[in-house]
């Protein structure tokens, strides 16, 4: 491979801004990638704060620490932050570092624009928590934005959406440079069928980012102009209907859901055939599946949307249309198994977090066929059993996967390897205490607990109990995963340019061959894939 | 900057460019859902935009006395401030094919002058499209002075060809401040 004369020619290239102006100027890949983890690790800090302002209000019923308005600013908040700030970025910081080493490219297409997109949405952040500290406080109307509740917020109201206006800027700039990079960027020899899947999930998320984030931005600015300029797209005494923006949003996010989940699809699959030392089964199975379920996704929106009142015909094609889905995943779900079946499998902590992603990712697939069915979910919809479900998919499934690449790649980005022991202890901890957690919150919604509500009625006390102690373990627990990198950042025992353990019939992928940590550039030269 | 470099830019450039556009086709496409989300509730039958706000042409076939379906009123007024609202009778029992009429309190008690809308919705969804309004209160902005006191009229026929498994309709009045709109016009119930 080619990595060998141009690990010698790297080091002419190194030289880089100290201090400071390196990380406020560089268009490095790496560096940029560096930024968005770190800066998502910070929002999962901000975001977990949130959830447990939350939880310990909900450990016991009555009122006892934070106002009721306060406590709806935390679960809007708590869902934006941690959506937009924490898993998406992640999952932007992953392409960043491992896209174009994965497909044998210098660097990613467009440089410049994804410094400007990180830095885009580093201001829409500050904007979005300096909501906190304004007249009338954040947003409080839940992360979907529903009007004409929103439109009661504050001096927030238009700072917010502009927030949402340059977040959205900052994840079609991303998407446009991660496809860019992909189709025009590959090493020749790398066609598209051999991609790496973490690669194929991305470029298929891109195209679901740009079809769906203008969307949102489109509705948001509706909302805007309702608000500011008399046009009246949601307001009835204009003319408009509330009901509408319901069907904007959704048709935004549910494809959002998708685009968290997508990438850790890619995650998980790369993990667990290198943990079990032979190819990913049904290669182009997977492929497909997520190109299926990304295109399911624009045709099931309606499902969170089942109690507004729409005809019996409506109902009956969201509910159909939303247990589709279950195929392609399906599909997914039994090739990570197939994986696995006489593999040696080696249980080293991103195998172990990409098993938990299989076992806890399906168990949140289950409550959402649940939640399909339209008749049951006119019982479901907006209590705990809808928290319950998203959590799960989103929790042990999109931060599971994420956990698990940090695990996977973070020998590769350090040259360290990070302390295998503490990172046992905290997938442990985190396994526990998420079931801990959130399986609860499935009986007290099925018991009838309404979401976004400070609190309830005496019946529930027990398992919210349970379910606020699990809160703060698992809060506790992330802590461990803050030491554990910083640890592998400062020093720790030499990364091998392989890392982990890669079987002569399986060869290792291209970003295994060049050293750890990766010199700062790579594959200027490009490799030659056979 | 080798030629084959620049070609690559080049067609890095290309492919942003087709993307970004891609991009504001999707924004655009945002705006499409509006008038698509109108034509949709109109096929559907979920409620349509004209049959809510004018009159309706009804030929005249004569009741159906055989039949008797319960029509109840409903009113509110959300986030319009001080008002009295409300249906003067709370139901009716009306054959379909036969002309009704009934009216609707109003009081303005906010103090000041208000141009006022009623939107108006009709449930269950499936039975709205043969509540046919021949006159309504609903179909024009409402001028009210302070404290004025208005009983207005709506004149209303089931359709005969109500499906047989309806035998009660509610219709709803909500009731908006709709003097900052300059354009005026009520809502369907889609």
């Amino acid at each position: 491979m080619a990595h060998h004369e141009h690990a010698a020619e790297h080091a002419h290239h190194d030289e880089k801004p100290a201090g400071i102006m390196r990380w406020l100027t560089t268009t490095n890949h790496k560096d940029i990638g560096t930024m968005y983890l770190v800066f998502s690790l910070a929002m999962f800090l901000i975001g977990g704060l949130m959830a447990l302002v939350i939880r310990a209000e909900l450990f016991q019923p009555g009122l006892q620490f934070v106002d009721p308005g306060f406590f709806n600013q935390m679960t809007t908040m708590h869902a934006l932050v941690m959506v937009f700030g924490a898993v998406m970025p992640a999952t932007v910081g992953l392409a960043n570092w491992m896209i174009p080493m994965q497909i044998g490219a210098p660097d990613m297409a467009l440089p410049r624009m994804n410094l400007f997109s990180f830095w885009l949405l580093f201001f829409a952040f500050m904007l979005l928590l300096s909501t906190l500290f304004l007249p009338g406080g954040a947003p409080a109307a839940g992360w979907t934005l529903y009007p004409p509740l929103v439109l009661q917020t504050g001096d927030a109201f238009p700072v917010a959406v502009f927030a949402v206006h340059l977040m959205g800027a900052s994840s079609i700039m991303g998407s446009i440079n991660v496809i860019v990079t992909i189709m025009n960027m590959r090493a020749p020899g790398m066609t598209l069928l051999k991609m790496p899947l973490f690669s194929w999930s991305w470029l298929i998320t891109a195209y679901l980012l740009i079809a769906v984030m203008p969307v949102l931005a489109g509705g948001v600015t509706m909302l805007l102009t309702d608000h500011f300029f008399a046009t009246s797209f949601f307001n009835p005494a204009g003319g408009g209907d509330p009901v509408l923006f319901q069907h904007i949003f959704w048709f935004f996010g549910h494809p959002e859901v998708y685009i968290m989940i997508l990438p850790a699809f890619g995650i998980v699959s790369e993990i667990v055939q290198t943990f079990s030392r032979k190819p990913i089964f049904g290669y182009e199975a997977m492929v497909y599946a997520i190109a299926s379920i990304a295109f399911l996704s624009f045709i099931v929106w309606a499902h969170h949307m089942f109690t507004v009142g729409m005809p019996l015909a409506g109902q009956m094609f969201f509910t159909l249309s939303t247990m589709l889905i279950a195929i392609p995943t399906g599909v997914k779900v039994f090739n990570w198994t197939a994986t696995l079946w006489r593999g040696s499998i080696s249980f080293e902590p991103p195998m172990l977090f990409a098993i938990a992603f299989l076992f806890l990712f399906t168990i949140g697939g289950f409550s959402g066929l649940m939640l399909a069915i339209a008749p049951a979910d006119f019982q479901y919809h907006d209590t705990y059993f809808v928290v319950a479900h998203f959590h799960y998919v989103l929790v042990p499934g999109a931060v599971f996967a994420i956990m698990a690449a940090v695990y996977y790649w973070l020998p590769k980005w350090t040259g360290h390897m990070y302390d295998m022991k503490l990172a046992n202890i905290h997938f442990w901890m985190s396994t526990i205490f998420v079931n801990v957690l959130f399986f609860p919150q499935h009986f007290l919604g099925l018991a009838g607990m309404p979401r976004r509500i400070p609190d309830y009625a005496t019946q529930f006390s027990d398992w919210n109990m349970v379910s606020s102690i699990g809160a703060f373990g698992f809060g506790l627990s992330q802590l461990l995963f803050v030491y554990i990198i910083l640890k592998a950042a400062k020093g720790g025992a030499k990364a091998t340019a392989g890392v982990w353990e890669h079987p002569a019939d399986f060869p290792a992928g291209l970003e295994w061959t060049v050293p750890s940590p990766a010199p700062y550039h790579t594959f200027e030269t490009a490799p030659e894939v056979k | 900057m080798t030629d084959r470099e620049r070609q690559k830019r080049r067609s890095n450039a290309r492919l942003a460019g087709r993307l970004l556009l891609m991009a504001a086709g999707s924004f655009a496409f945002g705006y499409a859902l509006v008038p698509l989300y109108d034509v949709f509730c109109e096929v559907t039958g979920i409620g349509s935009r004209d049959r809510l706000t004018q009159a309706a042409v009804v030929e005249a076939f004569g009741p159906d006395v055989s039949r008797t379906v319960v029509v109840e009123f409903v009113s509110s007024t959300p986030g319009t401030g001080d008002w009295e609202f409300h249906p003067n009778v709370a139901s009716m029992e009306v054959h379909p094919g036969q002309l009704y009429e009934t009216t609707f309190h109003a009081r303005n008690l906010t103090g000041r002058e208000i141009i006022g809308q009623a939107v108006p919705s009709v449930s269950p969804a499936r039975a709205a499209r043969y509540f046919q309004k021949t006159e309504c209160f609903c179909f024009t902005p409402q001028h009210f002075e302070t404290d004025e006191v208005k009983d207005m009229p709506v004149r209303f026929i089931v359709g005969r060809d109500l499906p047989t498994g309806v035998d009660r309709l509610t219709l709803s009045y909500s009731f908006f401040d709709s003097g900052r709109f300059a354009r005026q016009g009520a809502a369907d119930n889609g």
